[in-house]
């Protein structure tokens, strides 16, 4: 029966990682923007929260939580409230994990899995993205040859976030008909498989992502996530959106916040200027915007979580928090005026962020 | 736990409301916008007949004591509005029932009033309650209402101008129905002295002046009513006459579009819907594909407006849905309400709009219905709060300010 109301478990998750994000990650985000670093003593502590390791089965060292796509949409937000590079490190394993745990071959979850229960972080990514100024997930030009028991992999892959620091990549590749995608967990060390320079980009930038290069990169058809049956790729698409929007919803809502408490002390004219109504009517309009948003990527999470296919909702909800997120970082940037262009505040940083989610995909998953 | 399940009963109300908005809303339609302030009778009565029979359904916001069985009752309110809405606005607001006359009985009105008011509405010969507030000199204003009622041994004696109100023609001339009206006691006093008088039909002193000629929604008519020494009884007082500081009457009725709010929107929805809807087969009929996943880059411009105005309903609904659900669960809903309207009245005008314009000189004739709904969206960002002052209202909240500190 239609509810908008968390469960009990949901709203202590929320109030949990919520206070972690305000209290633990926000005072990090500006210098890990500045310095391209995250304290790996964050990082650390971040992994004490089960974010990857929840819903791995008890028999592989996990806590065998149920996995829920709105539970993971709700964790996405409040940890991009506090840092959207920040939470894309924190989540970035679960690009591997996740995958592996719902799509993967008995083999793969045996041997792929057990690493995130350990007690320290263990780095891992996915590798979606292609450098086209038109990439479309639907159209990968990385490509997978199938040569009797193996595959050759050739492509270059970019916005692959950690993927210097970890020993397995997933990538997603097209086969060679273009009929479906694949994903192949390639060990970083794989001849034919070369992580470049770190990238510099626009926002995210504590987060490390790199170019990852494949010619003639030669694997087992073992490596074929869930062996012969392949994996549901429109499935991990439609996973990955949610999070992705999710996390557009929680730096609307942080740049949201900002400006609010901020038009309600800064005074122009004698009077604060959320007195004024061309401002009160742009932080009315951002609120209005974000809570749309989050209902949107609720809504397609929800199906996710029926088993139903929720490829058309999960790209409208993209798409809506892409133009929304945007959106809302802009006008909290106008609303700081001049001080919101200065690298102090965070939201000339929320914009630069928020500008991202236009053409990023991959970043995150339920 | 989140979920977006509507019940059984209200999904078999649901497909039983389309079978009405598509067999007896959509023939009629344009035959009706065409002919201004023709009844279509034959749908009213059937609509009343439905409504009061046995384990009928009154439609409506003046008639809480609906059905039993459905427990999500506002939820259910605004999804069968939407799918009669999808049919025609204006014969939705056409059908007979206590309206918002009934929704300010409910509101204000003691439980004698309550009952003497709306019981007769239960049977008999079909009858309309509507509501008078606005005025040729306010609207968004509400509180600087001039129409005057003055006490004079037994009775309230009223003088003053309305317009702009929707049945007012049907409630007091064409049924015996009753319009509530919004009148000072004591214009000094400002808000604590504006009272809601339930002025019934007949009653000397009051008449119709005029029937407006409408951009859209025209099977509805909103009249301009006249009250010239017009005398009620006292007890047609709907709550106390004493003037409160803290508002009483008038604050009553306010907290009504708290619960009215979410069903305009969700008629926003429904027209909305109706378009998007005659777009998206259009479209499948000249083999224009809408291939949802694909880079936006990649996308034709008719997909991406086609995608824009699905998302930005569906955004409408969730909002709305979210209003509706709080008030069932007893919660107060006031900023919730006003964002689904500011949001549904703005996007349904642009989805409504673009709709007209996607299908070119098709969309401009009038051999379709696209370009009544269009006219027919556009007054859902007006009436019941436009969308500024819906605006003022979210702002308020998420700041909470006063209506002093920002106005």
């Amino acid at each position: 029966m239609l509810s908008f109301e968390l469960s009990e478990e949901q709203q202590m998750i929320r109030d949990t990682v919520g206070a972690f994000a305000r209290e633990q990650i926000r005072p990090a985000a500006r210098p890990a923007d500045e310095s391209g670093e995250i304290p790996a003593a964050l990082v650390a502590q971040a992994w004490q929260l089960g974010l990857v390791q929840g819903p791995i089965p008890e028999s592989l060292g996990g806590n065998g939580d149920t996995r829920l796509a709105t539970t993971g949409a709700i964790i996405a937000e409040e940890l991009a409230y506090g840092d959207l590079a920040i939470a894309a490190h924190m989540l970035a394993p679960r690009l591997l994990a996740f995958p592996v745990l719902e799509m993967g071959t008995d083999e793969q979850r045996q041997r792929h899995l057990k690493r995130f229960t350990d007690a320290s972080f263990a780095a891992a990514s996915a590798a979606l993205m292609e450098p086209r100024w038109d990439f479309d997930p639907a159209a990968m030009t990385t490509v997978a040859r199938r040569d009797g028991n193996s595959f050759t992999l050739d492509g270059t892959k970019c916005m692959v976030a950690l993927a210097a620091a970890s020993d397995t990549l997933l990538v997603w590749a097209a086969s060679a008909n273009y009929d479906r995608v694949d994903g192949f967990l390639v060990a970083r060390d794989t001849p034919g498989l070369s992580v470049g320079e770190r990238e510099k980009n626009m926002g995210l930038k504590g987060l490390e992502t790199f170019a990852v290069e494949l010619k003639g990169c030669r694997v087992g058809a073992e490596a074929r996530l869930g062996g012969e049956n392949g994996a549901d790729f429109t499935r991990a698409m439609s996973q990955s959106r949610v999070a992705m929007a999710a996390m557009g919803v929680g730096v609307a809502h942080a740049a949201f916040d900002y400006a609010r408490d901020y038009a309600k002390e800064r005074k122009a004219f004698g009077v604060p200027i959320a007195t004024k109504q061309a401002v009160a009517f742009m932080l009315a309009d951002m609120a209005i915007e974000i809570d749309a948003a989050r209902l949107l990527v609720w809504e397609a999470a929800w199906h996710l979580d029926r088993g139903e296919d929720a490829h058309k909702e999960s790209y409208l909800a993209r798409n809506y928090v892409a133009a929304s997120a945007l959106k809302v970082t802009d006008n909290a940037v106008q609303v700081l005026g001049g001080h919101g262009y200065i690298r102090e505040h965070p939201v000339e940083m929320w914009l630069r962020n928020a500008r991202g989610f236009s053409a990023l995909e991959g970043l995150a998953t339920v | 736990m989140i979920d977006f399940e509507i019940d059984p009963q209200t999904q078999k109300r649901i497909e039983l409301f389309h079978t009405v908005a598509e067999q007896m809303m959509r023939p009629i339609s344009r035959e009706y916008d065409e002919h201004e302030h023709e009844k279509p009778w034959d749908f009213l009565n059937a609509m009343w007949a439905a409504s009061t029979a046995p384990g009928g359904d009154p439609m409506g916001g003046g008639d809480a004591s609906g059905q039993g069985g459905v427990k999500l009752r506002n939820v259910y309110t605004v999804a069968t509005t939407e799918e009669l809405c999808w049919g025609d606005a204006g014969l939705f607001l056409s059908i007979p029932n206590a309206g918002l006359g009934g929704a300010a009985v409910m509101a204000a009105g003691t439980p004698e009033q309550k009952q003497r008011f709306l019981a007769p509405f239960r049977g008999g010969k079909p009858k309309w309650g509507a509501m008078a507030i606005t005025e040729p000199g306010c609207g968004s204003d509400s509180a600087a209402v001039t129409t005057t009622a003055t006490r004079d041994g037994d009775n309230w004696v009223l003088n003053g101008n309305k317009i702009f109100c929707t049945s007012g023609w049907m409630a007091v001339e064409k049924s015996e129905g009753f319009v509530v009206v919004w009148a000072t006691v004591d214009k000094s006093a400002g808000r604590p002295g504006i009272k809601p008088f339930v002025v019934e039909h007949g009653t000397p002193g009051m008449s119709v002046t005029r029937l407006e000629k409408k951009l859209g929604i025209r099977v509805s008519d909103t009249a301009a009513l006249v009250f010239d020494n017009c005398r009620v009884p006292a007890d047609h007082l709907l709550g106390s006459a004493e003037v409160k500081r803290d508002g009483g009457g008038f604050k009553d009725v306010m907290a009504t579009f708290d619960a009215t709010r979410p069903i305009v929107a969700a008629m926003a929805i429904g027209v909305g819907r109706a378009a998007l809807d005659f777009v998206r087969e259009f479209l499948a009929e000249q083999k224009v594909e809408i291939r949802y996943g694909l880079s936006p880059r990649r996308l034709s411009a008719v997909e991406r407006d086609f995608m824009e105005m699905e998302v930005q309903l569906k955004a409408a609904r969730l909002l709305t849905w979210r209003a509706a659900w709080m008030l069932d669960m007893g919660m107060r809903n006031s900023l919730e309400a006003s964002m689904a309207k500011a949001k549904a009245g703005l996007a349904v005008t642009l989805i409504t709009q673009k709709a007209v314009e996607l299908l070119g000189p098709l969309g401009y004739s009038r051999r379709n219905l696209v370009e009544k709904w269009m006219r027919d969206a556009k007054i859902n960002d007006i009436f019941e709060g436009t969308q500024q002052i819906n605006m003022i209202i979210v702002a308020r909240r998420i700041l909470e300010y006063s209506s002093k500190e920002l106005n």
